[in-house]
């Protein structure tokens, strides 16, 4: 039984984790979508949306928590508060999407990308062709 | 020690490891480009998902 089992483990000892999900969060502020298993996405997932909620707080306090949280990472706290965050104005809750992918080829884990619903749309048409070509000339 | 009586028959046998049988998953079909899709996930063939662009596929 799964009850009350709140933490998804992956693996990974405390530290471990903490670092994964911390610098999978600074991935999705910087790139505002990623690609990951889809284990791991709906693990960053809770990490994430709790992140924006401190992020919708302009005070020191707010600040200084998210800073602890993102590894001491002043960029993604910066973009966190004054990108992301507002963008969310409005909604209550469920700042994130996960998009399943299908499977990849090494191991046959499920694939997602994790990404913020309030992003500006440009972000997803232009980062996706990139990705391709990158994928095409490996082909070749 | 408690032992099997009889011997198991090839059918009995049979009929429980058919139950552990593999099957392939079901497809269906992509509401873009109309190519068998897994459901709930981004079609491989055109990488669109719920009416949108989500990815580009090379060579589309």
């Amino acid at each position: 039984m799964r009850h009350k089992r709140n933490t998804v483990k992956l693996g990974r000892s405390q530290a471990h984790r903490d670092a994964l999900l911390a610098n999978q969060v600074i991935s999705l502020i910087e790139h505002s979508r990623i690609k990951t298993t889809l284990a791991k996405a709906k693990a960053v997932r809770p990490f994430a949306e709790k992140l924006i909620t401190i992020g919708r707080k302009n005070t020191l306090h707010a600040r200084r928590l998210a800073l602890a949280y993102l590894m001491h990472n002043k960029t993604a706290v910066r973009d966190l508060f004054e990108k992301v965050a507002p963008r969310t104005t409005g909604r209550q809750g469920g700042y994130t999407r996960i998009i399943k992918l299908g499977q990849r080829h090494s191991d046959a884990s499920e694939m997602a990308y994790l990404e913020w619903v309030d992003q500006a749309s440009p972000a997803t048409e232009e980062a996706a062709p990139v990705a391709a070509a990158d994928h095409a000339e490996e082909a070749k | 020690m408690g032992v099997p009586k009889r011997k198991m028959s090839k059918m009995r046998l049979r009929t429980r490891k058919a139950a552990n049988r593999w099957h392939a998953s079901t497809l269906s079909r992509c509401s873009n480009c109309g190519a068998a899709a897994r459901s709930h996930r981004v079609c491989a063939s055109c990488g669109y998902y719920r009416g949108r662009q989500v990815l580009t596929v090379a060579g589309v």
